[in-house]
Parts: structure tokens; C-alpha cells; sequence
């Protein structure tokens, strides 16, 4: 592929808005209130059109004949570049919020970079998915304050999360092979230049909900080189099944 | 949870222009978070331009044991509608 880089880079920043919108999905209708069972599903909408502009511009750099879904569906665990982070389960809401809280923070740091990249495309798909995932942020770090700044039982629970989170944070600003390369040519994001800022804002936020950033952890990585955790493989089977089962169907 | 949040009304004004109308109604802990769930609930659609959320409690409704008092007297009023006046072709939308 004369351009594979630029298809990795693509999928390094696509599989996780997909695993993430997979994550969020399997909510729908299990929600904690109808209100928040739809807001959650919108974001899972959101991040599945994002991803689909990604894959999209992705199948036309691929010089195989592949379609969208196939990249969706059809690749094995290993092939998937997307951060631990979001594969981590639905443990309980707190660890929802919270995964996406410390995802969204990223999630917007990186685009609000890429809409500036030389590349016109994913320029263009950046700029529209900064309002959707601003809102993300917004929402996601209403309920870590919320619920960090609530009753006893409610600011356990999210600190718990947070604890359990946080060793993913630092893959976040893992820079592959792809990534470098795009940098390089001014068409991807130096995401290693984020990280200051990132544990800033977030430590800022996690103060106002009267949580406290751990310190001093072990942080797990791999999921940008395709090592992931023990959770993915449920995913992926829960995802990919229909499309394994029935090649090729459509709706 | 769900029992524990006070009711909102939730009203949408649809384009520029328009007047809030109400959309309907949900739970939430507090005004920012009905904000935010009205948001989810009814305008994902692409239904409004700005969204108001009121506190049900806050809300004085009639009680449907007086209507009988309160409207069914203007029933037989026909006299209050300007229907009497023979207005001009040139004005529309009367």
C-alpha cells in the first residue's frame, strides 16, 4: 500500500471511536434512567458516524477492495489499533462517565489539532466532530463532578473508577509508528505534545469533584500495537458476530 | 435513581423567531441537568434552536374539577369574537 501510513494513522484514530461507541451501545435500553440511556446512546451515534467518515476515507487509500464494514467488522483483535482505555467494560455508571471523561479530554485535544492538518479530509472530519465532542466533555464531566462531589456511597464508587482508569490514561500519548510519520508531515497530530495539558485539565476537574488523581501507578499499554485487554475479545465477538455469521448482510 | 429526581418541563423553540412551545417533560437532578437531558431527549432530532426547562412543582395548573366555572361560561359568548366586522379583501391573514 503505497499510502500505509496514512490508512494506519486513519484506523489508530477511528478504532477508538468505534470500541468506544461498541462500549457505549451495549447500554442502550440498560441505561440508569431513560435520560441518561439516551444521552448515552447519542454519544455512541456520535462516535459511529465519526468513525464511519474515518473508514470511509480509509477504504479509498486501501488498495484492496474493502468496504467500510469490513474494516468494521471483519478484522481480527490483533488488527485493532485503539487504546485500552476504551474497551474497558461497563463496570458500573461511574466507570462509564468516568472512561469517558478521561477519554473526551483527549478525544478533544486531538481534534482541535487535527482540524489544522494538512491532510483535507480528516481536516474536515475533525472540524465537525469538535462540536459533537465537546458536548461529550461536557456531559461526561458534568457526572464525574457530580457524582465525585455526591453522597459518600457515589464519590466512593467514582474514585474507584477513576483508580481503575487512570493506568490507561498514559497510552493516550503513545506515539506508533503512523503517528510519527503523519506528524512529521504536518497531516497527523503530535499527541505526545498533549500530555501536560491533559492531566492538568483532568486533575483540575477531579479536584472540583473532590476526587484525587492517583499517583505513582503502573500504567498498562498496547492497545496501539494491537495487545489488548482480556475484554476486547467479548467485544469483538459481540460486535462482529452478525457480519461472521451472515457475510455480507446489509440493513 | 429515577424516583428520587424532580419532574421538568421541557420547552423548545424551534427555529428563529418562533415561540419556547412545550415539548414535554422529564427527570433530572437539578436545572443543568435537565438542561442537558432535554437537550438528549428532545432536540437530537435537529428540533430546536434553544431549549427553556421549568420545574413541574413550579407550575400552577388549573384544576380540571373547575372547568366548568372557569371556561365552559365563555362557550356562548359568540359577541367576543371580532367575526362581526366585514373586513376588506385587501387585508389577509385575518
Amino acid at each position: 500500500m503505497k499510502n500505509e501510513n496514512l490508512y494506519n494513522y486513519i484506523l489508530g484514530i477511528a478504532d477508538n471511536s468505534l470500541i468506544l461507541g461498541q462500549r457505549l451501545g451495549e447500554l442502550c435500553g440498560h441505561g440508569p434512567s431513560l435520560e441518561t440511556d439516551i444521552a448515552g446512546t447519542n454519544i455512541s451515534l456520535d462516535l459511529i458516524g465519526q468513525t464511519r467518515s474515518y473508514y470511509q476515507y480509509a477504504t479509498k487509500i486501501s488498495e484492496q477492495e474493502k468496504t467500510e464494514d469490513d474494516i468494521a467488522f471483519l478484522r481480527i483483535e490483533r488488527e485493532y489499533k485503539n487504546v485500552l482505555l476504551v474497551e474497558q467494560p461497563n463496570t458500573h455508571f461511574g466507570y462509564v462517565m468516568g472512561r469517558q471523561y478521561l477519554f473526551d479530554v483527549y478525544h478533544l485535544m486531538m481534534l482541535q489539532q487535527l482540524q489544522f492538518s494538512k491532510d483535507e479530509t480528516l481536516a474536515a472530519i475533525a472540524k465537525k466532530g469538535i462540536k459533537e465532542v465537546s458536548y461529550h466533555k461536557r456531559f461526561s464531566g458534568d457526572w464525574v463532578k457530580r457524582l465525585g462531589d455526591g453522597t459518600a456511597e457515589s464519590t466512593a464508587k467514582m474514585q474507584e473508577a477513576i483508580n481503575d482508569l487512570w493506568r490507561f490514561t498514559a497510552e493516550l500519548f503513545d506515539m506508533t509508528d503512523a503517528d510519527t510519520a503523519m506528524a512529521l508531515e504536518g497531516k497527523g497530530v503530535d499527541v505526545s505534545k498533549l500530555k501536560e495539558g491533559y492531566y492538568k485539565e483532568v486533575t483540575a476537574l477531579l479536584e472540583e469533584a473532590t476526587l484525587t488523581a492517583p499517583e505513582g501507578m503502573y500504567f498498562s499499554r498496547g492497545g496501539k500495537k494491537g495487545v489488548h485487554s482480556e475484554h476486547m475479545g467479548y467485544l469483538l465477538a459481540d460486535m462482529q458476530y452478525m457480519q461472521r455469521t451472515y457475510p455480507n448482510m446489509e440493513w | 435513581m429515577d424516583n428520587n429526581w424532580p419532574l421538568w418541563e421541557v420547552f423548545v423553540r424551534s427555529k428563529n423567531g418562533l415561540e419556547h412551545r412545550h415539548f414535554g417533560s422529564l427527570h433530572a437532578a437539578d436545572e443543568d441537568m435537565a438542561l442537558e437531558n432535554a437537550r438528549d431527549v428532545y432536540t437530537r432530532r435537529n428540533e430546536g434552536v434553544s431549549i427553556w426547562v421549568v420545574k413541574s412543582s413550579n407550575i400552577k395548573a388549573s384544576n380540571p374539577a373547575h372547568n366548568g366555572e372557569l371556561f365552559e361560561p365563555a362557550q356562548d359568548k359568540v359577541y367576543r369574537h371580532p367575526t362581526f366586522y366585514n373586513v376588506p379583501d385587501e387585508v389577509k391573514h385575518m
